[in-house]
């Protein structure tokens, strides 16, 4: 009982690497750089690689490496090109978004805005796609689209923040600043000028659905592992041919508190409050400003706020 | 409630830690066992009090309904049952309902002949939960810096104290322990999406291997961390997001009294780079 709880893999065995399953037409060759890795194989698979990149990887890899030059060098510039003080002032350093002034325009000076226009639009271009690599790779290896779908939400909450809600409020000054520090003070602001984001509806829920994913992957992963004596890691076996470890998981949970998900309605219960937390979250944010002036006096008009 | 097809060749005597076959039995489908008893006293008793709490203030409504631990001046006696003594006693109630509840899910493991990391798993959030009513209070010399039990009482809580340490996005350890949060609800949509979509491929398609699961995320970021790996790094960041919660509240206050803006001038002072 207590020898193995299947923390750690206790021997790793080594065959030949696994390049993966057949790629379907159309697809590039994958690039065989492989690797294994005995620290990995403790928690995890020890193999590394191979990598699918495609058009649209080397493209997304390409334009994430251009916003992030864009944004590194501006900070560097931002305390004279000199190293060491670029990472004692890093958690400081931001390249801001653009002056109030230049509302939606997309012609600004550079020290204004036009670099963080500029790293937007490549950042942007970089992770959709990224999204085009995800949606594709799924399809030519013959899987469902869900992750796809995933990201799709959390791309929504960064396009809410950095593009739909200052379009609608018309400055890209409503956007939020490339920088450790500067982020965060944007979203203490926000919440600080809209009186008090604890009030938004959709922030609570946002943030329930964050705990929430927090709470599902333990109990999820505690149970994996807690089965994992009968195999339970298996559980695309598990969900087409229902095994001891998909039955002692169910009533672990039915014992306890009445209701159990099976092997496959976990992962939806799963998809579902993780992709949530940033759609609310985007909801939450989009209203800000633009239907809501202040969280803190809808909650008194709502009665769930009070002086 | 009818059993499951399957369920009762697994409902055996057996796996107690208490009572021995005394409690041994289901209500429904309930295991009920001598923690299960101890839990539905605490947590009727303390639900009960809430309500007795709620009705000797103002208002019914449950937005605003709140049960206040007592004024910072009692320190840490108890104090008058009207004056957050029944956040004392509902706090108890809550501690020893989540401590039954953690050793009722020993005792349904031992039953299933499972590994005990669910009932460890949750004694972490117990024991975030008891590092903000217990040990920090504790710490501080006084109940009353314990949060309030209401649904907005206690979101005004943790704003207001958030705002008494400066700034706590500053806070070092809430950013580790937003990351961790942040981290796990992207681990859980891969790891929920990827088992869909290998079971759902689309209508009239065969559901697909493991051995395609490993190929999609080798494809995707050029790693897979494998069927079993993924539970164990979906635990490790779960836990992780509620220890560092504990330890970014539990040092503000005990252990660091100033705002956590300037906590970051040590870093700007770093003999390397001082300015």
């Amino acid at each position: 009982m207590t020898d193995y709880q299947n923390i750690f893999t206790q021997t790793q065995v080594r065959g030949h690497i696994d390049y993966g399953v057949v790629e379907g037409p159309g697809d590039e060759p994958r690039y065989r750089i492989t690797s294994t890795s005995h620290l990995l194989g403790r928690i995890g698979d020890a193999q590394i690689g191979p990598l699918y990149l495609g058009w649209s990887g080397i493209a997304s890899l390409l334009c994430g490496f251009i916003a992030i030059e864009i944004i590194g060098l501006n900070m560097w510039a931002s305390v004279g090109w000199d190293p060491i003080k670029f990472f004692g002032q890093l958690p400081w350093l931001s390249l801001d978004q653009p002056l109030p002034e230049h509302g939606l325009t997309l012609f600004m000076p550079l020290h204004e805005g036009g670099w963080w226009l500029m790293a937007g639009f490549f950042l942007t271009s970089s992770i959709i796609l990224w999204w085009v690599r995800s949606y594709r790779r799924a399809i030519q290896l013959g899987l469902g689209t869900h992750i796809c779908w995933g990201f799709a939400a959390a791309i929504w909450l960064y396009l809410v923040c950095g593009f739909i809600r200052p379009v609608m409020m018309g400055s890209w000054s409503e956007a939020v600043p490339f920088g450790i520090f500067s982020h965060l003070d944007w979203t203490n602001n926000l919440s600080l000028l809209y009186g008090n984001f604890f009030y938004n509806p959709f922030h609570m829920l946002s943030i329930a659905f964050l705990y929430g994913s927090a709470l599902l992957f333990a109990m999820h992963a505690a149970t994996i592992l807690a089965v994992g004596r009968y195999g339970g890691e298996r559980e695309i076996e598990q969900i087409t041919d229902r095994g001891t470890a998909s039955e002692r998981a169910a009533l672990f949970w039915r014992w306890t508190m009445g209701f159990n998900a099976s092997m496959e309605s976990i992962h939806r219960w799963a998809w579902w409050f993780a992709i949530l937390c940033p759609i609310t979250g985007g909801i939450g944010v989009l209203l800000t400003g633009t239907v809501v002036d202040n969280w803190f006096l809808w909650g008194a008009e709502n009665g769930f706020a009070r002086f | 409630m009818a059993l499951l097809n399957f369920e009762r060749k697994y409902r055996i005597r057996g796996g107690t830690l208490l009572g021995g076959d005394l409690f041994d039995f289901w209500i429904g489908p309930f295991y009920v066992g001598f923690f299960g008893v101890t839990a539905a006293f605490f947590a009727f008793l303390g639900t009960a009090l809430i309500f007795l709490g709620a009705s000797m203030e103002d208002t019914w409504n449950p937005w605003l309904i709140s049960i206040d631990p007592p004024p910072i001046e009692y320190g840490l006696q108890l104090a008058p049952m009207a004056d957050g003594g029944i956040w004392q006693i509902v706090t108890i109630c809550a501690i020893g309902a989540f401590v039954s509840w953690a050793l009722r899910e020993v005792e349904i493991s031992r039953k299933l002949g499972m590994g005990l990391h669910v009932p460890i798993a949750f004694g972490v959030a117990i024991f975030a939960y008891v590092t903000l009513v217990v040990i920090r209070p504790f710490l501080m010399g006084a109940w009353g810096h314990g949060f309030p039990y209401g649904i907005m009482s206690h979101l005004d809580w943790v704003s207001n104290t958030g705002y008494a340490y400066g700034n706590f996005h500053y806070n070092p350890a809430h950013m580790v322990a937003i990351t961790f949060f942040f981290t796990t609800t992207l681990a859980l949509a891969l790891h929920g999406g990827l088992v869909l979509s290998a079971t759902n491929p689309g209508r009239g398609k065969t559901v697909k291997t493991p051995e395609h699961e490993n190929a999609f995320f080798r494809d995707f970021i050029g790693y897979s961390v494998g069927t079993l790996g993924i539970h164990r790094v979906g635990l490790f960041l779960a836990l992780s997001a509620g220890i560092w919660s504990a330890i970014c509240i539990v040092i503000s206050g005990p252990f660091y009294e100033g705002s956590w803006i300037d906590w970051w001038n040590a870093w700007k002072n770093f003999p390397i780079w001082r300015m």
